[in-house]
């Protein structure tokens, strides 16, 4: 489909303002939501993503992707929605306590919205009894931390312990990333996951959530 | 002493400090505070710092402001504390080194996406860090480094702001980059020859590099350098990738490593070298001996 085609590269190129007419058009002419976000919004972040990975484009041209298919997001939420059409599953991400950075986060929380997950996120600084307590009002199946210094990681342990405390490490799945994070670490702590960049904490929530089932 | 560019002029090599952080974190600074926070309530720590440094070989010792420009701050809710922290963190090192070493004032990102990737606005960024520079020079540094970015507007904003405080004060500029398949990017996208062009046309009296995945690489990061400016070259690598062991945080640089690569970052353009996160007092006087080794290889006889 030649629309669809439109959508993607308009989001790749960062043009959030030629992307929601785009989308409204491709449904007019008959095209189901569910198709636009698959085979548009999220076959174009997909691209972003790839690109990012193999250092051919930057932060900048992720943020403005990211904005473009938002834009399109918005549209297709509410038909997405009352078709029953639900999403991958929910993920609560943020940056764990103590640690003011974000930037490795709010990618991964851009990379797993492109991939079809509701992302929660719980923004920086955030404390363990807080990320489980998001993770069960939201019937989560994943909580992704993201820690840039070594000093705040144990809040990462803090929480994978909390919820083999409260039984509920077969619901809830935890994943792990950040400079200096590791899949070594996350094999210390318990964590059922680690993403080296972005794309690997995607497939990792995309794995956790077929074992979740 | 010798004014610190002159000395640079004449082909010296000099050495600058160490990290600070991790010698806060293991003095008390509790999880998740703002580093610039024992600025207010334990600035003799601070002297402490500046003292081992000193006494470790150091010619140039930083302040402990990185974060301290007031949009940084306000992420602790200490903005209004702007002047105190800028101001007691020169005293603090002030009254360790007196004038056997230069004084320093570092200055690292604000925190903030800049307009169009993110929600802040240039002037806001420029007023913030204009406000970081007037407290610094006010309190009476012999010079500033900005470092750790990694947006060139955003650097470029910072450089402005310190010229428009203190037009003739020796300013360094350093960005951090990593490898790429096709050469070093900041992970804004900023290539090295574009921050050399745009940094020295802001006013950066040195240019370089910290941060980033060790001292290896940036013996290769100061040779692209030298490709695209003849300004001097300002060198503070990490001591390697940390690593988390058995809860402790370990970084992979020794103090004998990192010293055997200061002759190829000589070598390869720095004149100003120092360590960056997980470097300690221990690397500095490694460093020390391996300057001075270079000085006298070099037939400079003013060490």
């Amino acid at each position: 489909m030649k629309i669809l085609k439109q959508i993607a590269q308009c989001l790749e190129a960062g043009d959030d303002a030629a992307v929601p007419p785009l989308v409204s058009q491709a449904l007019a002419e008959g095209l189901v939501a569910k198709i636009i976000l698959d085979e548009g919004l999220i076959a174009g972040m997909n691209t972003v993503g790839e690109r990012f990975r193999i250092h051919e484009i930057f932060l900048p041209d992720v943020l403005l992707a990211a904005r473009a298919m938002y834009a399109g997001m918005d549209i297709l939420k509410p038909l997405l929605i009352s078709s029953g059409i639900s999403s991958r599953g929910r993920v609560v991400i943020g940056s764990v306590q103590g640690d003011l950075h974000d930037i490795g986060k709010n990618l991964v929380g851009i990379m797993l919205k492109g991939a079809g997950f509701e992302v929660i996120d719980l923004g920086n600084d955030v404390g363990a009894e807080k990320f489980v307590a998001a993770a069960k009002d939201h019937g989560a199946l994943a909580i992704g931390m993201s820690a840039l210094l070594t000093t705040t990681m144990p809040v990462m342990k803090e929480v994978v312990e909390r919820l083999k405390a409260e039984n509920l490490s077969e619901r809830i799945k935890t994943i792990i990333g950040g400079a200096p994070v590791s899949q070594g670490y996350a094999d210390e702590i318990g964590a059922d996951a680690y993403g080296y960049d972005c794309a690997q904490a995607v497939a990792g929530v995309k794995k956790l959530a077929e074992a979740v089932g | 002493m010798d004014p610190f560019l002159s000395r640079i002029g004449r082909g010296q090599v000099l050495l600058a400090d160490g990290a600070i952080g991790s010698l806060l974190m293991a003095r008390g600074l509790p999880r998740g505070a703002a580093p610039e926070s024992i600025n207010l309530s334990h600035p003799e720590v601070l002297e402490e710092i500046a003292r081992l440094y000193l006494d470790a070989g150091a010619e140039i010792i930083q302040t402990n402001t990185f974060g301290a420009s007031p949009l940084k701050l306000a992420a602790y809710g200490l903005e209004a504390e702007t002047a105190a922290i800028n101001e007691n963190a020169v005293r603090a090192v002030r009254r360790a080194i007196g004038d056997r070493a230069y004084l320093s004032a570092s200055c690292g990102p604000c925190g903030r996406m800049l307009k169009p990737y993110g929600d802040t606005d240039g002037e806001a960024v420029f007023a913030s860090f204009r406000a970081q520079m007037k407290a610094l020079v006010n309190a009476g540094v012999d010079m500033i480094c900005i470092e750790t970015m990694s947006d060139l507007g955003e650097a470029r904003l910072a450089v402005e702001a310190a010229r428009s405080v203190a037009a003739a004060i020796p300013l360094m500029a350093t960005m951090t980059f990593e490898a790429t398949a096709r050469g070093f990017f900041t992970i804004m996208g900023v290539t090295i020859e574009k921050a050399c062009r745009e940094l020295a046309a802001a006013g950066a009296d040195l240019v370089g590099s910290n941060c980033g995945n060790g001292s290896r690489q940036m013996v290769a990061i100061a040779g692209e350098f030298r490709k695209f400016t003849a300004l001097p070259l300002l060198i503070q690598a990490n001591a390697g990738v940390p690593e988390l062991r058995a809860g402790l945080v370990h970084y992979p640089e020794t103090p004998e490593f990192m010293a055997g690569m200061v002759g190829e970052l000589i070598a390869a353009g720095a004149a100003v070298i120092g360590g960056c996160c997980g470097t300690t007092p221990d690397h500095t006087r490694a460093m020390r001996r391996a300057v001075d080794d270079e000085r006298r290889r070099r037939g400079d006889s003013s060490i």
